[in-house]
């Protein structure tokens, strides 16, 4: 049961405030923001509570996103309530930001009431929904920030042709329907590894979560039939014909897909609602089915001025035609570094120290397959002892693989039936998002 | 933030909602009501202009009427005269064609919380029930438990209740599950809406009907049945079975709070069920958001309270990712110590090692600690780790190392050879009062080891004019009363300056007191003084035994799938273990006496035939026998057996094998009461096994000692309890 919600900005602004139950005030929300910013660093934010008043919250899109409760209340319920309804706002208004939400106020606090009734949720499904939204989406075009952060989706080198602009899945639901917009669908495969490679080079661990999403675009569409790999398979025991199988260790489905073609054919069958949606997510655990993307060979030693020389060699083990893109790797530096000094192989990469985070950030915006690159860094660290050499590593790496899954997930072909009438556009977009990628030094 | 012409913006607003220009023209009435709106939402007091809104409430326009109600539901409980005027409206558009619009006049109704307006309200709400449109109906259902909640001292009529119970066979989903949201608030003085086996079965086969909200309604409703047999209550479990391993967490965590409800007296079930749940739970573990993460983590926690080893193979799945908030990180590593094992042990502590040197302090501080857990099984590893972290010389680690080897210590006294010898040097570097409390107490309790002890705390006491804390007083007098009674010739003469500062000086009176009670504790003498300040060491019992004992689920099933495992923070055995070493600094004479009651010792060692000679020798001792329930224990190896009593001080003399009948055990062990003069009593034990329910235990002492026997029985269960609970979880995988 959810008594109020309330969205507020990073810097305390009241953007929407809906009260379902009227047992508390709306000053609650000052408090709120007070005891958020408040926090000490080990102390978790999501559940705080003022007198038996709790307050759960997810931050997203830079903002928070409130739900006031009672103790009783499942947290699993309302977090992921809170999940979809930022998720049902970005599919109203086109993305999620501080200004988005402010100009669409009308259209949200239009959703809330028709989300949530008397504190229990009726419905989030953009299906029921669309008929008793009336509001139209005020989106804020001309540039923003959420647009860049989405480029990377579709690869830096990219034809033009081929490849959906990056705005096109940043767009109200909603506009299809009165402007006739293009009817179009996205089919995206969205995998995160989470790897931990040891000091000796040796995979301590590599895990993969995926998913399938579907967006969708199109003002009528019966039935959509999305053929995966023939040779997927699910556990450890099932395999599938004799090419290298797509394995992984669990899948689950979202409960409007229908499987019947599934253990046969590995074709989802699926009516598409409105908007955004999870089709499949899937999860492979201590198993890749190729070397991990990156490896580092590092040389750490302390030179005769007392300087600390750090040689990292990167190699990229991914196959030639493929690159990971916005490249950045963060090298842990002992405290008390004071400046650095860096050669680095080619003119494009970047290095600069970060001394609130105590370390080094190296930079390669473009890194294609099966090259290697080397940086040199020669960082000036008074008092550098024996002891501090402890503090380098391990480094953590995060990268954007485009048009690539770890896991070989593909989609085999995309149908709509009935055939659409006007023009449409399907899209099936593949991307590889390193969760934590963490090299031991 | 609210504006600060908040007065402008609404004398502005007001002129142009009464403005006939605008109000003819849609399009910029409506975009007037949207400023209004979007004033309110900013927090500026737009209530002056109730009167207005009211009026613009009349139109046919459906994005403007849902505006206008929007603001008048905040502000009518300030203008419940002018209200009356929009009840009007409200009625007829609840005659409305279109059955949004009449939904959207049922809701904002009852939303407008005013009693005054009840009698308006109920007979539009009576017709609602029978909509012919479901979003209707479902607006009505909830319209209801509104109004008995505005006026609950009001009996709703029986026959709306009636009504409601029928609607639960309404074809809508949501009309079912909001009839039982308003049962549960209407009939909330008789403890809810009446679960009785019709309803139950008529819920679930309707289940897969509702979205996953309706589904954990359903679910939440449900914990309320009790099954009238056992076949019905599979029946039930079987049809849940599939929601249990849900996809979705919410339904996950609700069907397994059902589960465990229902299955309160089928403990192997629960356990059975705790298993199926493993795979969502992980997979929430590693959902994009990350409080979802956070919510599965606790409640993973939960879990590992009854089966610590739920998830000691996805151990991995643990590991911190490093762009992860600290509070995240926080939480894993406590689940990472819960799983740690002879075989992930070196992965593990070179995973937390990593984290130890984090640029976020409270990171680094959580993973120290960590390795000081774990050290409780794995010393060697843990202390060499630690000692090495020391090297660093950086202020949060060396405090943090500090007061993790004390912890460590306290647990496991066979490590304080190489705290002592790694505490050398570090008091250059602690800071924090945390950290230089915990180094005062290894001084003072280990002061005979570490040879350099004077001179740190001559420093201490140097300094204590500009000390601060209380926290670090209080230990420096406890301290260097200790260490003078190991090592007088060189502590006397600062121990003589410390109290002459603490009582002429100090201005805290509790310093002041303690020094005073310090200063004629040594007039009493120095056995006297001895008594006091070295009665308690840290007695390995009190410890863990092997790992920690599993709890029951009933422990922890009813915070389950609630905010409380959330906001808890570290609810660790810590917590027993700081608070008896903290009565002990204090030092205060009551700690003693109350120290542990009993301690065993195995020494003089006991020879098999002296041990023969002595059990058979009727007269000379006196024999007890007691029944335990342990039927499980005979099948369990005589290598954990004997471990595991060793482990108390209890020696294993002699063992039938495992599995045969009937099964014997001989033990033998002395104990000692704390505190009291040398009375020794030797205690010998039989454990028989005959097949039946129960163990028997004879016990033989000597000489007769009737507390020393209990306390000794209450150990030995504590053992054997220990060890059938890992043997039943065992046999359970």
């Amino acid at each position: 049961m959810i008594s109020q919600v309330f969205i507020l900005s990073s810097k305390g602004d009241h953007l929407i405030y809906k009260d379902f139950r009227g047992e508390a005030g709306s000053d609650v929300v000052g408090i709120f923001y007070e005891k958020v910013t408040a926090l000490t660093g080990d102390q978790p934010p999501v559940v705080m509570s003022h007198k038996d008043l709790h307050f759960v919250h997810v931050r997203q899109g830079g903002l928070y996103w409130v739900a006031t409760t009672t103790a009783d209340s499942s947290p699993f319920t309302i977090i992921e309530f809170l999940n979809r309804f930022t998720a049902l706002v970005k599919d109203y208004c086109g993305s999620l930001s501080e200004k988005s939400v402010q100009m669409n106020f009308a259209l949200i606090y239009e959703l809330l009431d028709e989300v949530v009734d008397y504190g229990y949720i009726q419905t989030t499904s953009s299906d029921v929904l669309k008929n008793f939204i009336q509001t139209e989406a005020v989106s804020s075009r001309p540039f923003s920030l959420f647009d860049l952060s989405n480029v990377g989706l579709f690869g830096a080198e990219t034809q033009q042709s081929k490849v959906a602009p990056s705005s096109a899945a940043t767009r109200p639901i909603q506009s299809s329907r009165e402007q006739g917009g293009k009817s179009e669908i996205f089919v995206d495969v969205i995998e995160r590894m989470s790897v931990v490679i040891g000091t000796n080079g040796v995979l301590m661990k590599a895990d993969v979560e995926g998913e399938i999403r579907v967006k969708c675009y199109m003002p009528s569409c019966s039935e959509m039939r999305i053929g995966l790999n023939e040779e997927f398979s699910i556990g450890k025991s099932q395999l599938r014909g004799y090419g290298a199988a797509v394995r992984v260790d669990e899948c689950s489905f979202h409960q409007a897909v229908r499987l019947d073609e599934f253990d046969s054919h590995r074709i989802l069958r699926l009516c598409p609602s409105q908007g955004e949606q999870t089709v499949m997510q899937y999860q492979l655990s201590d198993d890749l089915p190729s070397a991990p993307p990156f490896r580092l060979f590092p040389t750490i030693e302390r030179d005769s001025g007392g300087r600390l020389l750090m040689y990292l060699k990167l190699r990229c083990d991914l196959p030639p035609k493929s690159a990971a893109i916005n490249v950045c790797a963060t090298i842990p530096v002992p405290k008390g570094s004071v400046s650095l000094s860096q050669e680095l192989s080619s003119p494009d990469q970047s290095a600069e120290l970060k001394l609130q985070n105590r370390a080094v950030d190296w930079k390669i915006p473009r890194f294609p397959g099966g090259t290697q690159l080397s940086a040199l860094f020669k960082l000036e660290v008074p008092g550098l002892s024996s002891a501090s050499m402890l503090e380098v590593g391990p480094v953590g790496l995060s990268f954007e693989l485009p048009k690539l899954t770890v896991t070989g997930l593909q989609i085999r072909f995309l149908r709509l039936s009935p055939i659409q009438p006007g023009p449409s556009q399907r899209w099936v977009r593949y991307v590889t998002h390193s969760d934590s990628y963490t090299i031991r030094i | 933030m609210p504006y600060l012409g908040g007065e402008d913006t609404v004398r502005e607003l007001r002129r142009a909602l009464s403005n006939p220009n605008v109000q003819s023209d849609q399009l910029r009435y409506r975009n007037t009501i949207l400023k209004v709106i979007r004033a309110m939402s900013q927090g500026v007091d737009v209530s002056g202009l109730f009167s207005d809104m009211v009026k613009a409430c009349a139109t046919v326009d459906i994005v403007q009427k849902k505006l206008v109600y929007v603001f008048l539901c905040s502000y009518a409980a300030l203008n419940p005269e002018l209200s009356l005027l929009v009840i009007n409206t409200l009625r007829k558009d609840c005659q409305d064609p279109n059955p949004m619009v009449r939904s959207l006049a049922l809701r904002n109704m009852t939303n407008l919380r005013l009693p005054s307006l009840m009698e308006y309200v109920e007979q539009p709400l009576t017709a609602g029930l029978r909509d012919r449109a479901a979003c209707v109906r479902r607006v009505a259902v909830l319209g209801w438990a509104k109004l008995h909640n505005l006026q609950p001292n009001s009996e709703i009529d029986a026959a709306v209740v009636n009504e409601l119970y029928s609607l639960l066979r309404d074809p809508d989903p949501v009309v079912m599950v909001n009839c039982l949201r308003a049962l549960e608030e209407i009939l909330k003085e008789e403890g809810g809406i009446a679960i009785n086996k019709p309803i139950t079965h008529h819920l679930l086969n309707r289940l897969k009907e509702s979205d996953v909200w309706g589904q954990c309604e359903v679910l939440r409703i449900l914990q309320r049945y009790r099954p009238q047999s056992e076949d019905e209550l599979f029946d039930i479990l079987s049809l849940l079975d599939a929601s249990l391993v849900s996809p979705h967490p919410q339904v996950m965590a609700a069907t397994l709070s059902l589960f465990l409800s229902l299955c309160s007296g089928l403990p192997a079930v629960s356990l059975a069920a705790l298993e199926r749940v493993r795979g969502p739970l992980l997979a929430a573990c590693g959902s994009v958001s990350r409080e979802l993460r956070f919510t599965a983590l606790c409640h993973i926690q939960l879990l590992l309270r009854s089966l610590p080893g739920l998830m000691g193979a996805h151990y991995k799945r643990f590991f911190c990712g490093y762009a992860e908030p600290a509070y995240i990180k926080q939480r894993k590593m406590q689940v990472l110590v819960e799983l740690v094992n002879d075989d992930n042990v070196t992965m593990l502590l070179d995973e937390l090692k990593g984290y130890c040197t984090d640029v976020n302090t409270d990171t680094a501080q959580a993973a120290i600690s960590a390795i000081g857990r774990i050290g409780r099984s794995y010393s060697d590893r843990c202390l060499e780790i630690l000692t090495g972290l020391l090297a660093l010389k950086q202020e949060h680690i060396t405090s943090a190392v500090v007061q993790t080897m004390r912890d460590l210590v306290w647990v496991c006294p066979q490590c304080s050879d190489t705290v002592c010898l790694a505490l050398e040097g570090c008091e250059e570097t602690l800071q924090d009062s945390q950290g230089r409390q915990a180094l005062l107490w290894l001084l003072g309790v280990y002061g005979e080891q570490v040879s350099s002890a004077p001179y740190t705390l001559e420093v201490f006491i140097d300094g204590v004019r500009s000390e601060v804390s209380l926290g670090v007083k209080m230990e420096l007098l406890t301290t260097t009363m200790r260490l003078f009674l190991c090592r007088p010739a060189e502590t006397q003469d600062m121990l003589g300056r410390l109290l002459h500062y603490c009582i002429e000086e100090e201005p805290d009176m509790c310093v002041r007191d303690q020094a005073l009670l310090y200063y004629r504790l040594l007039h009493c003498g120095i056995e006297e003084t001895q008594k006091v300040l070295q009665g308690r060491r840290s007695d390995p019992s009190l410890g863990v035994l092997i790992g920690r004992p599993s709890e029951p689920i009933s422990q922890w099933a009813c915070s389950f799938n609630t905010l409380e495992p959330l906001r808890q923070g570290t609810v660790e055995t810590d917590s027993t273990i700081s608070a008896s070493r903290c009565t002990d600094a204090s030092a205060d004479v009551p700690a003693s006496s109350i120290a542990a009651p009993l301690s065993l010792s195995l020494s003089p060692a006991l020879s098999p035939e002296e041990f023969e000679r002595l059990w058979l020798q009727r007269q000379v001792l006196h024999s007890e026998q007691e029944q335990i329930q342990f039927p499980a224990i005979p099948h369990c190896s005589p290598q954990s057996l004997q471990a595991a009593m060793q482990l108390v001080n209890i020696q294993t003399l002699a063992f039938t094998p495992p599995h045969t009948l009937p099964w014997r055990v001989y033990l033998y062990t002395h104990t000692q009461h704390a505190g009291d003069s040398p009375h020794i009593t030797l205690i010998l034990g039989e454990l028989l096994y005959t097949g039946e329910e129960e163990l028997k235990v004879t016990l033989k002492q000597q000489p007769r000692d009737d507390k020393a026997l209990k306390g000794f029985l209450s150990i030995l269960t504590t053992v054997l309890h220990t060890l059938v609970t890992q043997l039943v979880w065992f046999i359970a995988r």
